[in-house]
């Protein structure tokens, strides 16, 4: 070989080392790139946030425009029964249907509702919103709870139907057979064998569900409204969280911006304890099984 | 003796029709509550084709290419919505789609092992954070930060219609960087595990041939993993379309169409936070209905594909992120 073709090698070999190089700088610099934004909003929360959080925040009802004081009460406990609420619509159809589709999801109608719930977590929420509006906002003539939990509750279903039944069809063969084996039949063995060892994964479907509707401001726009009492009836216009933040931090009064990053801080901070819980239950799970 | 044998086969039989009828009712009641889904899919395409009705009547393609909108005269064109959240969304990606790949290149092949976890679990956060947030965050710490890059760029780059326009801060640019940040983490989750998804041997292979570590990933584990890269990008894509909150908060809310990324402008799902609950008009809600058809039909069109997509790469793959 002659000396020019080693020599052209050689920086081949160079250049092909420089590229690798390069990309390894680029591929960690774009990991800091896309964890900088959650530093700097998490920052602002709490520096902004912080200020506002007292005891007031969490017990009293919002003052009127120019009346310092006041808290959030009534949101805090308006995003718990909405939460709530929806829960009560998300859940049974999530968990069942997410059963169905493990135990005895294979033909085309499984295939179905399985793409659907995909299409379904891809639907903007403001539209799930105008739906429960056209459902049940106007033949009821007026904003309310109940419609905001349902249209939290359909936004619920594809998550916990998805993860119900990735984690359902994680349990190994082997224990639903043998409870078949003792003569069990399949509906029990389903409730009693296979749940229970699925138990953390629904858990963890469930808890990411919650976490993802109780940041929601868009639908309850127009289902839930708002108000800055007390929501004693869940078929009367009900506060929460989310649009309280959007309502106070679009008004020019600084008092109210102030309450604003306070419930944002709150909102966060409960939405990140959900994801952790979340992260919490299926620890360690069927890890292996995967 | 005979009697008994009888009696024993008959309570197994019926235990038997017990245990098969109590089956069949658990077959059906779990069957009823996954059909609900379709339910829902189903009703809710009806109710926004009969409620947009309306308006698609009185203006069909019209409705697409119309600028004007005009409630008061009873006068609707969704054009400045549509271009708001094209544009909006094609800056989130532009902006979004080299960081996230990156990003996924990073968690699936580079990071040591006992990074990988905690690293994806931040990615996760930022995908967890409700969108009034980004939204509160954007009005006070973004749209000011950029009055001064606006004005800035608009000093030096006169003559480029894109940095024209008064330096308002909030804006379209405001907007693309928001929508950016929420779909970085989407696109770098779902990258990530369609990444993993990669068969190591298409790796082992590169490296036989002497490939380096960027060479493998460039070549061959590319792709295989293109087209769920591709879903990756549309499923960011979707998100970008749909999301409200953070984008009403800072885009400015104004129908017009202008060149300038400092413009306020205003999108699809911005309009229908806005004005849904203040319509009174028959028509003015029979075209924010036929907005929300509109965004309706493209997100589907859009999830649809991005789930082949990357079905067939990661098969039976979840979206990765709790969405």
């Amino acid at each position: 070989m002659s000396a020019g073709a080693m020599r052209g090698s050689g920086l081949r070999h160079l250049r092909r080392k420089a590229a690798n190089g390069a990309m390894w700088g680029l591929a960690t610099l774009s990991i800091f790139a896309c964890l900088l934004p959650l530093g700097l909003v998490l920052y602002y929360v709490i520096a902004q946030g912080a200020a506002g959080i007292n005891l007031d925040f969490f017990t009293k009802l919002p003052k009127p425009v120019g009346e310092p004081g006041g808290g959030m009460a009534n949101a805090i406990a308006g995003s718990l029964v909405l939460v709530g609420l929806a829960s009560l619509v998300g859940l049974p159809i999530g968990i069942l249907g997410g059963i169905y589709l493990a135990e005895f999801g294979k033909g085309r109608f499984a295939w179905t509702v399985r793409f659907l719930a995909d299409v379904l977590s891809g639907v903007p929420s403001i539209v799930v919103g105008i739906f429960i509006w056209a459902m049940v906002v106007v033949p009821t003539h007026r904003l309310s709870g109940l419609a905001g939990g349902a249209a939290l509750g359909v936004m619920m279903i594809p998550t916990v139907m998805r993860t119900t039944e990735e984690l359902v069809r994680l349990v190994p063969m082997s224990l639903r057979e043998a409870s078949l084996s003792l003569g069990a039949t399949h509906w029990r063995t389903v409730l009693k064998v296979v749940l229970v060892a699925a138990k953390g994964g629904v858990v963890t479907g469930v808890l990411l569900a919650v976490s993802r509707i109780a940041g929601e401001a868009a639908p309850l726009l127009l289902t839930a409204g708002g108000s800055s009492f007390w929501a004693t009836r869940i078929d009367q216009p009900m506060p929460s969280l989310p649009v309280q933040i959007f309502t106070y931090a679009i008004q020019p009064y600084d008092d109210w911006h102030r309450q604003a990053w306070a419930a944002a801080l709150v909102l966060v901070s409960l939405v990140f304890v959900l994801s952790v819980a979340a992260r919490y239950a299926t620890r360690g799970r069927f890890r292996m099984v995967r | 003796m005979e009697g008994a044998v009888d009696k024993s086969r008959s309570l197994k039989r019926r235990g038997l029709f017990t245990a098969k009828f109590g089956d069949g009712v658990f077959r059906w009641t779990t069957l009823a509550f996954a059909a609900c889904v379709i339910v829902i899919i189903a009703l809710l395409a009806y109710l926004l084709v009969a409620d947009s009705l309306p308006a698609i009547r009185k203006f069909s393609w019209g409705f697409l290419t119309g600028h004007t909108w005009d409630p008061v005269h009873d006068e609707f064109g969704g054009l400045p919505f549509v271009f708001g959240t094209v544009v909006s969304s094609a800056l989130a990606l532009l902006l979004a789609v080299p960081i996230s790949l990156g990003a996924a290149i990073f968690l699936a092949e580079l990071a040591p092992p006992w990074l990988r976890n905690p690293l994806s679990f931040l990615v996760e956060l930022l995908a967890a954070v409700p969108s009034v947030v980004y939204g509160i965050w954007g009005i006070f710490v973004l749209a000011p930060a950029l009055r001064p890059a606006e004005a800035w760029l608009g000093a030096h780059f006169e003559s480029v219609p894109l940095f024209s326009g008064t330096p308002y801060g909030v804006g379209m640019l405001a907007a693309g960087l928001i929508l950016a940040i929420m779909v970085l983490p989407i696109i770098t989750a779902v990258s990530r595990d369609v990444l993993r998804a990669v068969p190591v041997t298409q790796r082992e292979a590169a490296y036989a041939l002497g490939a380096t570590r960027w060479e493998a990933i460039r070549g061959p584990v590319f792709r295989y993993a293109r087209a769920g890269i591709l879903g990756a990008i549309i499923l960011g894509l979707g998100r970008a379309l749909g999301e409200t909150m953070a984008v009403t908060m800072v885009i400015g809310n104004t129908p017009k169409i202008s060149a300038s990324l400092f413009e306020p402008a205003y999108t699809m799902p911005s309009v229908l936070a806005n004005e849904f609950m203040e319509a009174t008009g028959s028509l003015h809600i029979a075209a924010l209905m036929e907005i929300a058809l509109l965004l309706f039909v493209v997100t589907i069109i859009i999830n649809a594909s991005a789930r082949l997509l990357i079905w067939s790469v990661a098969r039976g793959a979840p979206a990765g992120v709790a969405e």
